[in-house]
C-alpha cells in the first residue's frame, strides 16, 4: 500500500517501473488466497484441504504469467492493478469453494478456476497484442454494433431464472451482455472524445440549459436507448442501470455540463418509478427493498433479501470465520449475486470493508490513469472502465445489503460466473494498458500537447465545426 | 476535463461511503435485531449444533442427545420418556420447549451467562458454552411407584420432602414420550397433532397445570384455619353443627354421607369426613380468616415456579356465606393442583412450616461443577406448631381408624385424608378421588414424605371411586418408596 503514495510527478521525470512492487504484492495476494482456502478446510474438517498446494501453485502460476506479460509488454503499468485483481479473484474462489461444501451436488469452484484461467489468458492476450489503446478508437462503430448484437442474441434463447441474458450452447452457458459493457465503454469514449466540444458548446440555450443539437446527441442517445431497451426486454435491470450510469458519467466528464445531466437523471428517475410501479418483476424487487421482512410477517418465511441481511448481521464486526457461517440459507444465487453475503458473514464488517477498499483502490487507479493520460479517448476509456467497476460494485453490494432495490448482477471477480470473470480480466488488462501509456515518460513531448487525432474517422461521426459562442 | 474527472471520482467516493455506512448499519447497528429475528434460522442452527445438556434424576441422566447429521444436528432423546415427561417436558426443534426443558433452557443450551468462564464472555465472543446439566430433586423409586400406581389411569401424583420442599415425584397420567417431538418433519407434526387431539390430553401436566376441586382433602385447610383462629379450642369437643346442615341464607341443605356427624367434634369430622361440621366451621372462621389461611398454604398464588409455573389454586375472594360453606369443604369454586394439596400435607407434617417446593437440586456445567443450587431455603409458616400437632394426630387417626386405612404402613406413622370431589354441571361428572398423606419413620425426627394423589377415572363406578379406595393405595406405594430411599 505504501507504493501508492510513491507516485512521483511531474511526468517529465523518469518514473520507476515498480514491477518488483507488483511481484511482491502478487505473492501476498496469492498467499492470502491460499491461507483462506486452508482456513476453510481447517474450520470444516480440522484439516488443510489436500489440494491446497495445487490450488496455490495454479493461482501462483496464473499470477506469474500475468505478471510476466505486464513486465515485458507494459513495463510502466500501475503496479497495484494486477495484485488487486488476483486477490479478489482468489478470494472469490475461496468463497465459492466454501459454499461448494454446502452443496455437494453442485460444485462451482473448479469451473470458476477454469474460467479464471481463461480470463487471465484474455488478460495476457490483451496486454501483449494491444500495443496502444488508441487503436480501439478506430473501431468505435464496430464495437457498438457487436455490443448490440451480443445483447440481442439472448432474446432468442430461453429465460434462465426470469432473465434472458444467457446463451446456452451444449453444456456451456455464456452471458454476452458482460462483454457488451467493454464494447459500449469503448464506443462512448470514442464518440464523446471526438464530439465533446460540439456537445458542450453547440445547440440552443433554453433558460440556463445548453442543449446540444440533435445531430450530435442523436446517435449516442439512440445507442443508449437501444441498449437499455434491450436489457429491459431481457429483464436485466442491473446492467441497464450500469449502462445508464456509465453514459451519464462519461457525458459529464466529456462535457462538464451538469444541467442536462440533471435533466437526464430526473427522466431516468421518472422512468425507474414507472417501471418499478408497473413491471411486475421490478415491482416485486422494489417491494422487497421497502420491506425485506414482509414475507416473514406473511408467514412464508424469510425471502432472499431478508436471508442476505441476516447473513450480514450474523457476521457482525469480525465475522464468524471462513467456513463457519450459514449464508447458504440464502439458497438460490448464493454463489453468484449474493456472494458478498458470505464475505460479510464470515469475514465481518472488517473483511467487507477491506473488500470494498480493494475495489475502491482498483477504481481509483483507473481514475488516476485517466487523469495522467493526455488523449481524451484514453481518459474517457479509463474513466469508463473504472466507473463500470465502481457502479457494478455499488449496484450489487447496495442491492444485497438493502441500500437500493436488488438487481441481479455479478460482484466483479468474487461472484461465480464465467463471462463476468473473463470480462473483468479484460477490463483490468485495458486499465493496465492505459496506465502503462499514462506513466510512460515522454521527455520529447511537451506537456499539454493536443491528443493525436484519429486518422480514419467515419464521415458521419459528427460535426466538427466549433460554433463560437 | 480534469476537473470533471475529479468530480466523477468524488461521486464514486460517495458511493463507497454509502456502502460502508450501510454495511455498518446492517452489521453493527441493526445486527442484534436481525440476529434475534425469529425467522433467522442461525439461532436455531447454533442451538442444535452441540449436544444439549442433560436432566438428571439422582446420578442417572433421563435425557440424551443424538447427532442426526442434518442441518439441525443434535436431537433430544429421552430414556424413560413417559415416566419423566411431567418433569422434563419436551425439547423440540419444531415446537420449542416445555417444563424443565423450557425453564432451564439457557443452561441446557449453553447460553446462560453463569456457564461462561468469564463475565460477559458470551456477549463478547458470541459463543455458546457446552450445555450444562440440571440435577433434579426427583427420586427415581418414588417417581416409578407413583407412575406404576396410576397405571395409565387419568390422574396425577405429587410427592414432596416436607422438611426441604424437594419434589420427590411429579407424575401425570396418561403420559407421552416427548422424544417423538424432538426433531422436525412430518412424523413430528403428526405426533404433535395426535397428542393434542387425544381426549386423554397426555401432554397436560396434571400434577402442576391442572386444578381439581379438592373435595374433602380441603377440610385439613379449613381445620387449620379453625384451630388457628380459635374457633375450635378443643378438637375433641362437640360442635353445634346439625346434620344435615342448612346453608346460611338459603333453604339448601348440605347432607353428610358419613354417619355420626350430628354435632361431631372436629377430630371426628376429619376422621369420618363430615361435610356439615367443616362447612359450618368455615363459615364461623369467616371469609377474611379463610382467605388468610388458604393464602398461607399457597392458594390464590399466581407466581409459584418450581421452576416451571404452577397453575393457580383458587379460593374465591368474594363469596356469600353459603358459598363460603361449600368452598370450605373443597367444593364450589375451590380448586387445587395436586402439588398444592401435597403442600398442604407437607405443611402439616413439617410442624406447620411450609417449605417452598422445588424441582431443581443444582445446576452444573458440562464438566460437572456446580454453578447454581436450588432454592431450598425459602419457607413460611402455614399454621401454628400446635395446630400442626393436632392436625397430625387427626390425620393419623384417619389412616388408623377412619376413611384412609388403605394407606396404613406397618411400623410407620402415616397421616392422611381422603377426598371425593364432585364436579361438572350439577355434579354430573364422574367424581375425582383424592388422597393426601404424609409418612414419618418413628425413629426419625422428621417426616419423610408428603404426597397428594388424584385419580379421575371416568370409567369407574361412582361408588367405587373414592379417595380411600382408588387413591390411598397409590399414596401408600409412593410413601413406601420414599421411606425406603
Amino acid at each position: 500500500m505504501t507504493a501508492t503514495t510513491a507516485e512521483a510527478r511531474p511526468p517529465e521525470l523518469r518514473l520507476p517501473k515498480r514491477r518488483g512492487v507488483e511481484l511482491s504484492l502478487l505473492i501476498g495476494a496469492v498467499l492470502i488466497s491460499v491461507y483462506g482456502y486452508a482456513a476453510v478446510g481447517l474450520a470444516r474438517n480440522d484439516a488443510v484441504p489436500p489440494d491446497v498446494s495445487g490450488y496455490g501453485a495454479g493461482l501462483g502460476l496464473l499470477a506469474l504469467l500475468a505478471h510476466l506479460a505486464v513486465r515485458f509488454r507494459a513495463p510502466f503499468a500501475d503496479p497495484l492493478l494486477l495484485p488487486i485483481a488476483v486477490l479478489l479473484n482468489g478470494l472469490g474462489l475461496v468463497l465459492i469453494y466454501r459454499l461448494d461444501l454446502e452443496t455437494p451436488s453442485d460444485r462451482a469452484a473448479t469451473p470458476q478456476l477454469v474460467w479464471s484461467t481463461l480470463g487471465v489468458a484474455f488478460f495476457i492476450a490483451v496486454v501483449v497484442l494491444l500495443r496502444d489503446h488508441r487503436v480501439l478508437q478506430r473501431y468505435a462503430y464496430l464495437s457498438v454494433a457487436t455490443a448490440l448484437v451480443l445483447m440481442t442474441v439472448p432474446i432468442f434463447f430461453p429465460a434462465v431464472n426470469g432473465a434472458k441474458i444467457w446463451i446456452r450452447v451444449g453444456g456451456l452457458s455464456f452471458q454476452p451482455g458482460e462483454f457488451a459493457k467493454i464494447l459500449l465503454a469503448v464506443f462512448f469514449a470514442a464518440y464523446l472524445a471526438a464530439n465533446r466540444n460540439a456537445l458542450a458548446y453547440t445547440g440552443r440555450r433554453i433558460w440556463k440549459l445548453q442543449l446540444p443539437t440533435g445531430r450530435v446527441l442523436g446517435p449516442i442517445v439512440t445507442i443508449w436507448l437501444l441498449s437499455v431497451g434491450v436489457l429491459i426486454l431481457e429483464r436485466d435491470l442491473g446492467t441497464s442501470l450500469l449502462f445508464f450510469g456509465l453514459f451519464v458519467i462519461l457525458l459529464y466528464v466529456a462535457t462538464g455540463r451538469t444541467g442536462w445531466i440533471a435533466v437526464g437523471l430526473l427522466l431516468a428517475a421518472a422512468g425507474a418509478f414507472v417501471v418499478g410501479s408497473f413491471e411486475p418483476h421490478v415491482h416485486s424487487r422494489v417491494q422487497d427493498w421497502l420491506d425485506p421482512y414482509a414475507s416473514i410477517d406473511a408467514g412464508q418465511g424469510p425471502g432472499q433479501l431478508a436471508q442476505s441481511l441476516f447473513a450480514f448481521a450474523a457476521g457482525g464486526i469480525f465475522g464468524t470465520g471462513l467456513g463457519l457461517g450459514h449464508s447458504i440459507l440464502i439458497g438460490f444465487a448464493a454463489k453468484s449475486d449474493f456472494i458478498l453475503a458470505t464475505a460479510g458473514e464470515e469475514l465481518g464488517l472488517a473483511g467487507l470493508t477491506a473488500v470494498f477498499l480493494l475495489y475502491t483502490l482498483l477504481v481509483a487507479r483507473g481514475y488516476r490513469a485517466g487523469l495522467a493520460l493526455r488523449d481524451p479517448f484514453g481518459r474517457l476509456l479509463s474513466i469508463g472502465l473504472a466507473s463500470i467497476l465502481a457502479l457494478q460494485v455499488f449496484v450489487i453490494a447496495g442491492g444485497v445489503m438493502g441500500l437500493i432495490p436488488l438487481t441481479g448482477m455479478a460482484m466483479p471477480f468474487l461472484a461465480q460466473g464465467g463471462s463476468s470473470v473473463v470480462t473483468n480480466w479484460i477490463i483490468v488488462a485495458l486499465l493496465i494498458r492505459v496506465s502503462d501509456v499514462a506513466r510512460t515518460p515522454r521527455p520529447d513531448q511537451p506537456p499539454g500537447v493536443i491528443a493525436p487525432v484519429v486518422e480514419q474517422e467515419p464521415p458521419d461521426l459528427g460535426p466538427h465545426g466549433r460554433s463560437g459562442r | 476535463m480534469i476537473r470533471y474527472i475529479r468530480h466523477a471520482a468524488a461521486f464514486c467516493l460517495l458511493l463507497l461511503v454509502a456502502l460502508l455506512a450501510n454495511a455498518a448499519r446492517v452489521q453493527v447497528f441493526e445486527a442484534d435485531e436481525l440476529n434475534g429475528n425469529p425467522a433467522n434460522r442461525r439461532t436455531t442452527i447454533d442451538r442444535y449444533d452441540q449436544p444439549r445438556g442433560d436432566i438428571l434424576v439422582g446420578d442417572e441422566s433421563v435425557t440424551g442427545s443424538k447427532d442426526t447429521g442434518e442441518q439441525l444436528a443434535f436431537e433430544r432423546t429421552y430414556r424413560h420418556g413417559p415416566l419423566y415427561a411431567p418433569v422434563t417436558g419436551y425439547a423440540s426443534q419444531t415446537y420449542g420447549t416445555s417444563l424443565l426443558e423450557n425453564a432451564e433452557d439457557d443452561i441446557l443450551s449453553g447460553t446462560a451467562p453463569i456457564l461462561a468462564p468469564l463475565p460477559l464472555w458470551g456477549d463478547v465472543t458470541h459463543s455458546r458454552q457446552p450445555g450444562g446439566n440440571v440435577v433434579t430433586t426427583v427420586d427415581d423409586a418414588v417417581q416409578r411407584a407413583a407412575y406404576e400406581g396410576l397405571g395409565g389411569r387419568r390422574g396425577a401424583v405429587a410427592a414432596l420432602d416436607p422438611a426441604t420442599g424437594r419434589i420427590l415425584a411429579l407424575v401425570s397420567s396418561p403420559s407421552y414420550d416427548p422424544g417423538v417431538l424432538s426433531g422436525t418433519g412430518s412424523s413430528v407434526t403428526d405426533a404433535w397433532a395426535r397428542l393434542n387431539r387425544s381426549a386423554a390430553r397426555p401432554m397436560l401436566n396434571r400434577a402442576i397445570r391442572q386444578t381439581y376441586p379438592p373435595g374433602s382433602t380441603f377440610k385439613i385447610v379449613t381445620a387449620a384455619a379453625a384451630l388457628d383462629a380459635g374457633v375450635v379450642k378443643d378438637p375433641d369437643a362437640e360442635t353445634d353443627t346439625p346434620s344435615p346442615y342448612v346453608l346460611p341464607g338459603t333453604s339448601t341443605t348440605l347432607p353428610d354421607e358419613a354417619r355420626g356427624c350430628e354435632r361431631a367434634s372436629l377430630a371426628e369430622a376429619i376422621r369420618v369426613s363430615c361435610n356439615t361440621v367443616m362447612a359450618h366451621l368455615g363459615v364461623q372462621v369467616g371469609l377474611e380468616g379463610m382467605l388468610d389461611a388458604v393464602g398461607r398454604f399457597g392458594y390464590n398464588d399466581d407466581g409459584l415456579d418450581i421452576p416451571s409455573r404452577v397453575a393457580r389454586s383458587n379460593f374465591d375472594r368474594d363469596m356469600s356465606d353459603d358459598q363460603l360453606a361449600q368452598s370450605s369443604i373443597g367444593q364450589f369454586d375451590t380448586t387445587a393442583t395436586p402439588l398444592q394439596m401435597a403442600m398442604v400435607a407437607s405443611a402439616v407434617a413439617n410442624g406447620g412450616e411450609l417449605r417452598r417446593p422445588h424441582l431443581v437440586d443444582r445446576v452444573t456445567n458440562a464438566a460437572g461443577g456446580t454453578v447454581r443450587r436450588g432454592d431450598g431455603d425459602s419457607h413460611r409458616r402455614a399454621m401454628e406448631p400446635a395446630t400442626a400437632d393436632r392436625l397430625q394426630r387427626m390425620m393419623v387417626d384417619v389412616v388408623e381408624n377412619g376413611t384412609g386405612t388403605n394407606a396404613a404402613i406397618d411400623g410407620v406413622r402415616v397421616g392422611g385424608k381422603t377426598g371425593t370431589a364432585q364436579h361438572g354441571v350439577d355434579n354430573s361428572g364422574s367424581p375425582y378421588a383424592w388422597f393426601i398423606s404424609w409418612a414419618q419413620d418413628p425413629d426419625s425426627g422428621r417426616p419423610a414424605v408428603a404426597v397428594a394423589v388424584v385419580v379421575e377415572d371416568a370409567s369407574a363406578h361412582r361408588a367405587d371411586i373414592s379417595g380411600g379406595g382408588s387413591a390411598a393405595p397409590i399414596a401408600r406405594a409412593v410413601m413406601e418408596a420414599a421411606l425406603d430411599g
